[in-house]
């Protein structure tokens, strides 16, 4: 099988790797590059708990090759927090109880940062069918979205004392 | 310092998790020169193997081995289980295959592509056999038979009689009764099965990584099938797993199939499941057939109960069934009391994937016919279904309850709960707004189910699969025994070590509350151990996490081990003050004299005494402190000769009331709103209360309204991924309102009981009883589940009432 040279960065980081055509993003993130907080739950595209932030898109990394993602510049859950302190959106999940066993957690965090840099006042029902993407066994959704409304609600506070 | 048991404190679990720094089992490392597996399977759900043929996939560079049933035999006996059918089951298909999906042959390779590449080279060549998957006719004479040497798909039958079932159905008014069918279905965790196995031919032992959770009797089941002395069977679990629910208690045969494949193959080997091998071959809950008879008086008074249940374990019964029909045995008469009861219990083989535990184990299954039935009986008599559930509620008064089944309901206000769920779903309020809906073409409907949670089991409840005789023969089992440990290091700083297993319940953190509380340390500076490692932690056989028996059972161990650290720095502390232990008090890490103040001693100066002074320490005083507690109810005692069984440790109860809209274009159901009421007794942590009981209520939500494992009438496996079975997303989540009271059950050292499970049990029959009273005027009885819009609309088609 042939392999292609490619070069990307991820969380800030250059990575220069030999891989097969036929390596799943996903794949290449976690045994490639060692950042196993990228989970992989389905493998159809189905359950989003591999979602990862390709060129400012919330991608689901089985669904892409590793190849296709030469040049480009990836976030994952990895990158979010700086320090080890908790980004707002973290800290919420925390506080709002919005994970249980953490395996769908990093999907959600990745999906909901790209959903809130584009869509800063969504609605209940919005910040519903964002999540309609992802699959939570543990926690029937409803620390997830009070975690998700909370950090909405904060910046939009943010916004207006800025803005006062 | 303030206690914080009782407290929303939030998770000590969650930085690393949301850091993505979580460990899960493909998230550690392996040994050097892994190889990584892939299964081939089975396409026909019944089928005799004529031939493998491996010759062209052994050519593919990188392939380090290939096994089939036929190699492994040798090394293997049949898994052992709780009934006396000669069922022979190995973790891959020896000459038959008996459910699409299951292993026929593994592929060892350099990597998971190879191994997938080679997998497809497989040439399997079957004979095909007529496939039996309905419950019902897999009990003919004439059906197909799985397991020629047992004679009969039925694996184990067993009749109870309680009281005097008799009598009251002779002196009932009416005998209400109905069929009940419920389906098979799962709770898909997002994490699959992994492992990772190594054996040592120097040792003959075998090392195995895996998201397994118990029960840890189940150590004992693969170390029999190792032919290895269980000693050198060494089971590591990871800290964190990816969610479970009862389903990974099922990963056990491939632990063993792995373990072999590392034999075969000279080295170790990893597995990760993949999803479509998950839903057709993990494990899964039992579908179950319920014939039920209520014998009843005009007012609704329930005088007995007559249950016959069939449980469908898929094609091999595996252990730890036939708990599922067991599971339940104490609480089968549910919130009620009805001191009659005759139950008849099967359980059958068809060409299924085997079962296993699931949330809410036999409680959904149990509770559907029975709270059906108790809408029916209001329906029949023409009564409110409320009044009907308050006539037969257990009353106040009588806890502790003993049911009629050998159940001792530790505590609870059952009347009470009910009412709350009354009030708060303004029960009276929505029946006047039903009605003037209908007159407007609407479909509203209001469900109500009050059902006994179960939590912490007792092992002796298994053996209520065999006769009296047949335990009189072999050893009793009782108990439920749970270890924990907790250790001070020399700077006073302490580690907790669990054996509960957990999958995301948040049992490091509860655990860290309780130390505190009891030693008076602040939790931060706790440290708690999930990791289960057989050779090293104390465990006992029923060790694990099922059954919710974390708050009954290692919250309990846990509390008993931090008091045996605290009696010994209290003794430290007053051999070095000269004061009694009795005259001292822990406060903010200090230990101080009662009586006379200005005599203290700090703890961390304590705990170094004990190991670096340890000449100094009490006469008789061994040094360091390293407490182990050994937990048990004494309540759980062995099933006794009239098969009276006290199956759990404690029994929380849940009053639901749900209320839904069906669209008369679509047929779909909505969820207007669901109430439930919830009495777990003392809550530990009502963050993580609330979470699980999120958590269990959508999943019973997605057993009434969408997941099912679906089979054709010939065996085929038709939810094979997520796009086939479906699991509730978030706009699917109704408005849920949950409250609580707190009646603390007598039993455990904190008034807790287990939680999380109940609504799982619940939602599924709360929702029928909602959709059922919606649809009364067509005149259409709901028996099945799940309720999708297809069913619906199958059903008000053919309903002799029009919907125009
Ligand atoms: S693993 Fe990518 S969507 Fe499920
Ligand atoms: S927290 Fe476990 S799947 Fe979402």
């Amino acid at each position: 099988m042939g392999t292609h040279s490619i070069k990307l960065t991820i969380n800030g980081k250059h990575y220069v790797e030999e891989v097969e055509s036929r390596i799943l993003l996903s794949d290449f993130i976690r045994e490639n590059c060692g950042l196993t907080g990228t989970h992989v739950g389905c493998e159809h595209g189905v359950c989003g708990a591999c979602t990862v932030i390709v060129n400012g898109t919330a991608v689901r990394s089985c669904l892409m090759f590793a190849v296709q993602t030469d040049g480009e510049e990836i976030q994952t859950v990895e990158g979010l927090s700086q320090d080890g302190e908790l980004t707002p959106l973290q800290q919420n999940f925390k506080e709002c109880h919005g994970l249980q066993c953490g395996f769908c957690t990093p999907g959600i965090l990745m999906s909901a940062q790209d959903y809130l840099a584009k869509n800063p006042e969504p609605s209940t029902q919005e910040l519903k069918e964002m999540l309609s993407g992802h699959l939570c066994r543990c926690t029937g959704y409803d620390g997830i979205l009070k975690a998700i409304q909370k950090t909405v609600d904060e910046n939009k506070q943010l916004a207006l004392t800025e803005g006062s | 310092m303030e206690n914080v048991v009782g407290k929303p404190v939030p998770r000590v679990e969650d930085a690393r998790l949301l850091m993505g720094q979580g460990k899960y089992i493909d998230d550690i490392g392996t040994p050097p020169n892994t190889a990584h597996i892939a299964i081939v399977r089975s396409a026909y759900p019944h089928a005799s193997i004529q031939s493998i043929q491996i010759e062209k996939a052994l050519e593919v560079p990188g392939v380090k081995g290939i096994i089939t049933g036929k190699d492994v035999v040798q090394y293997l006996n049949p898994f052992s289980v709780g009934v006396s059918a000669p069922v022979k089951y190995y973790p891959i298909a020896v000459d038959k295959v008996r459910y699409v999906g299951e292993p026929v042959a593994v592929v060892i390779a350099k990597n998971r592509y190879i191994a997938e590449d080679a997998a497809e080279l497989v040439k399997v060549k079957y004979e095909t056999l007529e496939a039996i998957v309905d419950i019902e006719k897999s009990m003919e004479d004439d059906a197909p038979l799985l397991h020629e040497n047992v004679g009969s798909n039925i694996a184990n039958h067993r009749s109870f009689h309680y009281g005097d079932a008799h009598s009251a159905f002779k002196n009932a008014d009416r005998i209400i009764k109905h069929t009940f069918n419920f389906p098979k279905y799962s709770a898909t965790p997002v994490e699959t099965y992994g492992i990772i196995a190594q054996y040592e031919s120097s040792s003959d032992q075998y090392t195995i990584n895996a998201n397994f959770h118990g029960p840890f009797v189940i150590q004992a089941v693969m170390a029999g099938a190792l032919k290895i002395p269980s000693n050198r069977l060494r089971i590591i679990v990871p800290k964190d797993i990816g969610g479970s629910y009862g389903i990974k208690a099922g990963t056990f045969p491939y632990m063993v199939l792995c373990a072999i494949a590392s034999r075969i193959a000279g080295c170790p080997v990893k597995w990760i499941e993949d999803r479509q091998e998950h839903l057709s071959a993990s494990s899964s809950g039992t579908d179950r057939v319920t014939y039920i008879e209520a014998a009843v008086q005009e007012d609704g008074k329930v005088l007995g109960l007559k249950m016959k249940m069939i449980d469908n374990v898929g094609a091999y019964i595996r252990a730890p069934e036939p708990a599922c029909l067991y599971r339940t045995h104490a609480n089968t008469t549910g919130a009620y009391d009805i001191p009659n009861l005759m139950v008849d219990g099967y359980i059958v083989m068809t060409n299924k994937l085997p079962t296993g535990l699931i949330r809410g184990y036999g409680g959904q299954e149990l509770y559907f016919p029975l709270e059906r039935i108790m809408q029916m009986i209001a329906h029949e008599l023409q009564l409110d279904p409320a009044d009907v559930i308050r006539r037969n509620l257990i009353k106040t008064e009588k806890f502790p309850y003993h049911t009629a089944s050998g159940g001792i309901y530790d505590s609870g206000d059952y009347e009470k709960g009910f009412e709350l769920a009354l009030a708060t779903g303004k029960y009276t309020e929505f029946r006047e707004k039903q009605e003037k809906a209908r007159k407007e073409g609407k479909i509203f409907g209001v469900g109500l189910a009050c059902i006994v949670e179960p939590s912490g089991s007792n092992m002796g409840y298994i053996t209520i699969a065999l006769t009296p005789e047949e335990r009189a023969a072999s050893l009793p089992k009782s108990g439920c025994a749970e270890a924990a440990t907790i250790s001070m290091d020399p700077m006073g700083n302490v580690n907790v070590r669990i054996s509960t297993t957990p999958s995301g319940q948040g049992h490091e953190t509860v655990a860290a509350q309780i130390v505190a509380d009891v030693l008076q340390i602040p939790r931060e500076q706790i440290n708690v151990v999930a990791e289960l490692d057989t050779a090293t932690s104390a465990w006992s056989i029923a060790s694990g996490s099922y059954s919710s028996r974390f708050a009954s059972l290692g919250s309990s161990a846990v509390y008993y081990a931090a008091h045996k650290v605290k009696e010994k720095i209290l003794k430290i502390a007053a051999h070095h003050l000269q004061t009694k232990e009795d005259d001292l008090v822990i406060e903010s890490a200090i230990i101080r004299s009662k009586s006379d103040p200005s005599k203290k001693y700090s703890m961390k100066r304590a705990a170094g005494s004990a190991h670096w002074n340890p000449l100094s320490l009490p006469d008789g005083m061994q040094p360091g402190i390293y407490e182990t507690y050994y937990y048990t109810a004494t309540i759980a005692e062995p099933p006794d000769e009239n098969d009276l069984i006290n199956s759990s440790i404690t029994y929380g109860f849940v009053a639901d009331m749900v209320t839904v809209e069906i669209d008369p274009e679509t047929a779909e159901v909505k969820i207007l709103d669901y109430f439930t009421i919830h009495d777990a007794g003392k809550l530990l942590n009502p963050l993580i209360v609330d979470g699980q009981i999120y958590g269990g209520l959508v999943h019973g939500l997605g057993g009434a309204l969408y997941e099912e494992l679906a089979y054709d009438d010939k065996g085929q496996f038709l939810t094979g991924s997520f796009m086939d079975y479906l699991c509730p997303t978030a706009p699917e989540i109704p408005n849920i309102t949950i409250k609580h009271i707190e009646t603390p059950s007598p039993v455990t050292p904190l008034g807790a009981k287990g939680l999380g499970e109940g609504n799982t049990m619940s939602a599924p029959v709360a929702i029928a009883n909602a959709v059922s009273d919606a649809l009364t005027p067509y005149n259409i009885m709901i028996d099945s589940l799940p309720l999708s819009p297809t069913k619906i609309w199958q059903l008000l088609q053919s309903s002799k009432v029009k919907t125009t």
